[in-house]
């Protein structure tokens, strides 16, 4: 098959690299060959991150591209309108409705774009907006948005939900397992 | 077998391991920091962070002319700082083999310079490999032992950000412990002085010709035909970028070792094509070799010297095509990173601005506190700098030092600011340095150092103690400050400003993100007190924005730090529940 390409961005901190680890190891599990590129320093510190996953039969470049991602992932909306030229076209965006102010924004320098989801509507891509820090903060803390999310991603790709569990299962501590698989569960059902 | 998805730098790390690796040392520096952090989990291999990574790069010559298969790593500027072991370690050669991992930093995600570490081979005549994935990191690393003892020299291991960083499939092996080998004194090789380092510099050159010849034929450099009208000389991550551009439209010499490099290898692959290209990212290194051996290609003419990259400008420079790609007419704001809600060195700059002095700065989280809406820091060079630089302003004009101060972490006071303060002290300089003592190396992702207390498997150690060492090196005037208490911050600075003699703050408060400081519940701003002042946003806090006329807090972030409440004249911010 051809390679798929996900990316998932977000603001530094928000736990980006624990849905690029869980998505990974589903693809894995399902025997693909699978790259995953992480950017570690510096733009932790509440930066703009990004984190691309690919997989196939047999993937070169661990970068995904302008015009090349199937999935976008976005942890925060001014995320999902930067990184929307990397989706192609008839390509899918998931994002989080969270906004967190830049430090532009903050200091005034730049102002927070409005209307952000209509826009990315407007392009023609399927666009998928979900308050995932309400469900996170349903299912028990405010810090499984992530996991929401790669729910919310589950429900747009074609493998069996179990398979995510397990992954779930085998990435988190296990005294945060249940609480993580209600954060799932509630992305997955608002996918639906 | 069953392969596992690993980054880079721990496949390198399980390389090493499967290498027999018995010794470690490292100081950390993005994007090699994990390499050392997975050897560290093997129980087989002694490992540590050093000071800085001059310290690392000795002890693993040390241990290898010892008899015991050692390994340093370093970011590339950290290659500058163990510059001077390398380039006298290729004399004396090893015992037992010495891998030294490097991480360059193409694109700057985490770095102050964008060099390229492959000029260091070629300088100090040492063999350097470049995997292009996670796979390559370990079986490149586990045969660079082979290497090492074979051609009797180090070896570096080239790593790139989007190598040490990608998550790509690796099937692990076998141990290989060739146990300790057997130390035999040998002045001749080992003791370099004038008279022996003359005999071994004949050594060397010998070597390099021998490693000539093996780079013709080693599999690492490999040729992969498919059309010949474009050839495509490569190593690295740029050779997956060009096998993801071009696929089967242009043939490929990918090398595996690009030092030294191999002559009739190039000379027959490009022969055999119609134009070729070479693919490599920061400088022409493999380009000026090709062309220096009479081989004509396209290089940095047609890419560029700058920044990382992409499998698209291969396919736009070569192919001339383009992706299309969605736009919109959105306004998008940046969002550079900042220091993080709670972060202590928040309170500390903001000191600092009130006072309205210039900051010689350093290497670290707190080169952030650099940006707006604190913007103080004026310079930033390298490790160490803050503190030297500061005596050096001090120096051009005495009246500096009542306006000036330098601010350096703990973990890099310790790599190299100590010097730095011996000078002020011994040359007497009336300066105030500031150390920023969080309690852990931050910015590479929470590793221990001497300060801390504990050694990089958690255990406990000696710690050094910043006030008696400040002492012990000649500084009197030494004072410990709480950045979170903003008052008590201002005066430290003031009076050690006023001072007559040098002077050391310590601003002590660990970082906020350490998994054993205790949070206190998110603040909450009383919207009816709340004036819409703005005193709250000038921390520059991201936990702080400002909607509808009045500051609001976002309790994902807030660790309840309480700096911003020092500010509020009105008592609007109040403790959460």
């Amino acid at each position: 098959m051809n390679t798929k390409s996900i990316m998932i961005v977000g603001v530094g901190g928000q736990g980006t690299l624990l849905a690029s680890r869980l998505l990974g190891s589903v693809l894995v599990d399902q025997g693909y060959d699978v790259k995953v590129s992480e950017v570690h320093g510096m733009s932790q510190r509440g930066g703009s991150v990004v984190t691309y996953v690919k997989y196939g039969d047999e993937v070169y470049s661990p970068l995904v591209e302008k015009g090349e991602a199937d999935i976008i992932l976005a942890f925060e909306q001014l995320e999902a309108a930067r990184w929307l030229p990397y989706l192609k076209e008839g390509g899918a965006i998931v994002t989080n409705t969270q906004k967190m102010d830049p430090m532009p924004v903050v200091i005034g320098t730049a102002a927070y774009p409005e209307g952000i989801l209509e826009t990315i509507e407007e392009t023609g891509v399927r666009l998928h907006a979900v308050d995932a820090l309400s469900l996170a903060v349903e299912a028990g803390s405010s810090k499984a948005v992530n996991v929401v999310l790669m729910g919310v991603v589950a429900s747009h790709m074609d493998f069996a939900e179990e398979v995510w569990k397990k992954a779930i299962r085998e990435t988190v501590p296990s005294k945060f397992v249940e609480m993580n698989l209600k954060a799932f569960d509630l992305g997955y059902q608002s996918g639906k | 077998m069953e392969k596992k998805l690993m980054i880079g730098n721990e496949a390198a790390a399980r390389g090493l391991y499967e290498g027999g690796c018995r010794v470690a040392s490292s100081y950390p520096g993005t994007p090699s920091t994990e390499i050392t952090e997975f050897l560290a989990a093997y129980d087989d291999i002694y490992s540590e962070w050093a000071p800085n990574e001059k310290v690392a790069m000795e002890v693993a010559v040390g241990a290898a002319i010892s008899g015991a298969r050692s390994f340093c790593a370093m970011k590339h500027v950290g290659l500058n700082v163990a510059a001077d072991p390398l380039f006298t370690a290729s004399y004396t050669g090893i015992n037992a083999g010495m891998v030294i991992a490097v991480a360059d930093d193409p694109g700057m995600h985490s770095s102050q310079n964008e060099q390229d570490s492959r000029h260091y081979a070629k300088a100090a005549k040492v063999m350097m490999l470049e995997p292009s994935d996670s796979a390559e990191c370990l079986s490149f690393a586990k045969a660079a032992y082979e290497l090492s003892e074979q051609f009797d020299t180090p070896v570096i291991l080239r790593l790139t950000t989007r190598i040490a960083h990608s998550r790509s499939l690796v099937a692990t092996g076998e141990r290989n412990d060739i146990g300790v080998k057997e130390y035999v004194k040998d002045p001749q090789k080992y003791v370099m002085m004038p008279a022996m380092a003359k005999g071994r510099h004949i050594v060397v050159e010998d070597r390099i010709a021998k490693q000539v010849e093996w780079a013709e034929t080693t599999p690492m450099n490999r040729t992969e035909y498919h059309d010949t009208k474009i050839g495509i000389i490569t190593s690295g991550i740029c050779y997956q970028y060009a096998k993801e551009a071009l696929g089967e439209k242009a043939s490929y010499l990918k090398l595996g070792c690009v030092y030294p490099l191999p002559v009739k290898l190039i000379q027959e692959f490009a022969a055999k094509c119609d134009q070729v290209y070479v693919v490599e990212e920061l400088d022409p290194f493999l380009e000026e070799h090709c062309k220096q051996i009479g081989i004509s290609v396209i290089g940095k003419e047609a890419f560029t010297l700058q920044g990382e990259y992409f499998q698209s400008l291969v396919k736009k420079v070569i192919l001339g095509e383009e992706t299309k790609s969605i736009s919109t007419d959105l306004d998008i704001p940046g969002r550079p990173p900042v220091l993080c809600a709670g972060c202590p060195h928040r309170g500390l700059f903001y000191a600092l601005k009130k006072q309205k002095v210039t900051v010689s700065g350093d290497i670290g989280c707190y080169t952030l506190g650099a940006l707006q809406p604190l913007g103080m820091i004026d310079t930033c060079v390298c490790m160490g700098a803050s503190v030297s630089g500061l005596h050096g302003r001090n120096k051009a004009d005495a009246e500096n030092a009542k306006k000036s101060v330098a601010v350096i972490g703990d973990s890099t006071f310790m790599h190299s600011g100590v010097t730095g303060l011996i000078n002020i002290a011994y040359n007497q300089s009336n300066s105030t340095v500031i150390i920023l003592d969080n309690s852990i190396t931050g910015m590479t992702g929470h590793q221990e150092n001497p300060t801390t207390g504990k050694t990089i498997k958690g255990d406990p150690t000696t710690a050094v103690s910043l006030e008696k060492l400040a002492q012990a090196v000649g500084i009197d005037r030494v004072r410990v400050v709480d950045p979170y208490n903003l008052k008590e911050t201002e005066e430290a600075i003031r009076e050690e400003l006023a001072a007559e003699e040098p002077s050391v703050i310590i601003s002590r408060r660990p970082c906020a993100l350490l998994k054993y400081v205790k949070h206190n519940p998110p603040l909450k701003v009383n919207a009816d007190k709340c004036t819409g002042c703005k005193m709250c946003m000038k921390i520059g806090c991201p936990a702080i924005s400002f909607k509808n006329g009045k500051s609001t807090i976002d309790f994902t972030q807030c660790v309840g730090c309480n700096v911003c409440t020092q500010l509020c004249r009105f008592n609007a911010i109040e403790e959460g529940k």
